[in-house]
């Protein structure tokens, strides 16, 4: 077990890097997985350039989640708006670097669907955005 | 009270005996979602199949005979089980979900008018919550609410001031799935009755558990599911009082709940056709008679018992925890539930890691999101227990739940 609950994931969930909140912001997005409630803001900084600067993330839910929303954001910083665009499922999965059922696979993946909806500036994080590798 | 041998009552299981992993036996806490299955439900499913399996009501041949009766000799044992008057009390419908759905959408929508008054819970499962919110939509009527109290139980006092305002309808839960509270239906229903709303109980949880019966809880309404009391998914069970039944018009509209079809018309059957339309779950039904069948062999006394023994030891072992708090901790009259939240860890992750020494839990708001709401937790854990748990499982279950505090300290 200790597997899916590897040190990194206690780690990043416990003491993570990017909670908080930016103000301003460029990009602001939230929503929530309603099958758990669990529920995620992301707000991003982009300079003139279009690259990532700041970020942070706020919100509750399970350590998949937080865990995945901190990594995902250490991730993104210095890389271009296009490029975070791109980001699938298996980058968040190679970021955690666990095996993850169907049920849990969606905590995993509700940070990367709401920073995707961010930056593509859509209403709503659908699963679409995140399935396809 | 006859003799109660829950490890000969597991072997009646087959899924019991299994290991979720290799050495890791399934402990399986998760009954109030949906109980396990013993042969005798699974064999009578798989019989009628295999030797019975046609059409019921229209066909006129050896088999269909077989199963018109096998499926009406189901009513009766379910008519039995609840202490009803009479079988044609008792609708098949889906599930406890479609049982509440149809009180609303055939009594609700010809009974009751703009401005009426509907008393529900604040500890309502979703089905008992959204039924209502659809209706009240559509008809402009008004819900108003009975609060839980910090113990888990429902406030008595606003509930005599709500009946004041004269409710047409008084629509709870028997027994709590998130909290475990057993509510005092006898005395819910006298009340609403002398205020004179018509009452619904939600029993998904309580005609499980122990012995109910319609006669003495004085309701009008009774809704369950067999999936939770060790039968089939897909078939559960609307009572209602026949008088009620009669002057309520049909819910689904199609074959078998007609008596006479024209092509600008039709006469609905009589009861309890009228509200089966299509080809029913007949498997499911004569399974569903099947485990009624096995719960009166067991005796539901005996299993209210059992599962209080359990659930009072859960409460005593798991305050070794400190940073558990159980929801509803002091409800007087609790079933075998447990919800609780353990300090910085979110259920999810407990329920994952309790997974992986086998034992099964619910985590999430348990479709009682109101109710989270009220407690300031977006989810809960929840273990709860059935005829088949033992005490060994409650103890494995606490030691295990101290792993994983340790693991996030």
């Amino acid at each position: 077990m200790d597997d899916l609950y590897r040190e990194v994931i206690i780690e990043h969930y416990k003491n993570p890097s990017y909670r908080g909140s930016l103000d301003p912001h460029d990009i602001s997005f939230e929503d929530e997985n309603p099958l758990c409630g669990d529920h995620i803001r992301v707000d991003l900084r982009i300079d003139a350039n279009g690259i990532v600067t700041e970020a942070a993330f706020d919100g509750h839910g399970c350590a998949i989640s937080q865990a995945s929303a901190d990594l995902l954001l250490e991730s993104i910083i210095g890389k271009s708006v296009d490029q975070v665009k791109q980001l699938k499922k298996g980058d968040v999965m190679d970021l955690l670097g666990i095996e993850l059922g169907p049920v849990r696979l969606k905590c995993a993946l509700l940070p990367l669907k709401i920073l995707k909806a961010g930056v593509y500036g859509l209403g709503e994080a659908t699963d679409d955005l995140v399935e396809a590798e | 009270m006859t003799f109660f041998n829950v490890e000969k009552i597991r072997k009646e299981f087959p899924i019991l005996g299994q290991e979720v992993r290799s050495g890791v036996p399934l402990v399986y806490l998760d009954s109030t979602a949906t109980a396990q299955k013993p042969a005798v439900v699974i064999d009578a499913m798989d019989n009628y199949y295999r030797t019975t399996n046609a059409n019921i009501h229209r066909g006129v041949h050896y088999l269909a005979e077989k199963a018109t009766s096998e499926y009406e000799a189901a009513r009766l044992k379910i008519a039995n089980f609840i202490n009803a008057n009479k079988p044609r009390e008792i609708i098949y419908t889906r599930n406890t979900t479609e049982s509440i759905n149809l009180v609303a959408q055939s009594w609700g929508r010809s009974f009751l008018k703009q401005g009426d008054l509907i008393i529900l819970t604040e500890m309502e499962h979703h089905s008992n919550l959204v039924p209502w919110h659809m209706l009240a939509q559509e008809k402009d009527l008004r819900l108003e609410f009975i609060p839980v109290t910090e113990d888990g139980e429902l406030d008595q006092v606003v509930y005599d001031r709500l009946l004041d305002e004269g409710p047409k309808l008084v629509a709870f839960s028997h027994m709590s799935n998130v909290l475990g509270t057993i509510n005092p239906a006898q005395e819910i229903v006298r009340k609403a009755k002398l205020a004179g709303a018509v009452t619904l109980i939600d029993g998904a949880q309580s005609v499980p558990h122990f012995d109910v019966s319609v006669k003495e809880l004085g309701v009008d309404f009774l809704a369950f599911s067999a999936h939770k009391m060790v039968g089939p998914t897909g078939i559960g069970v609307l009572w209602g009082r026949e008088e009620l039944l009669n002057a309520m018009p049909p819910f689904l509209g199609g074959g078998d709940m007609i008596k006479k079809v024209l092509l600008r018309s039709f006469i609905p059957n009589e009861l309890p056709y009228k509200f089966e339309a299509g080809t029913p779950a007949i498997a499911e039904a004569i399974g569903f008679g099947a485990a009624i069948d096995f719960l009166n062999s067991v005796g539901m006394d005996n299993i209210a018992t059992h599962e209080h023994a359990l659930v009072q030891s859960a409460l005593i072992k798991l305050k070794t925890i400190p940073s558990l708090q159980v929801l509803g901790e002091n409800a007087v009259n609790r079933g075998g539930v447990v919800s609780f939240t353990l300090a910085g860890i979110h259920p999810h992750d407990v329920a994952q890691i309790l997974d992986q020494y086998g034992i099964a839990i619910r985590a999430g708001h348990h479709c009682a999101m109101p109710l989270h709401d009220k407690y300031g937790i977006p989810a809960s854990s929840r273990a709860s227990f059935y005829l088949y748990n033992t005490e060994a499982e409650v103890d494995h279950l606490v030691e295990t739940l101290h792993k994983v505090t340790e693991m996030f300290a």
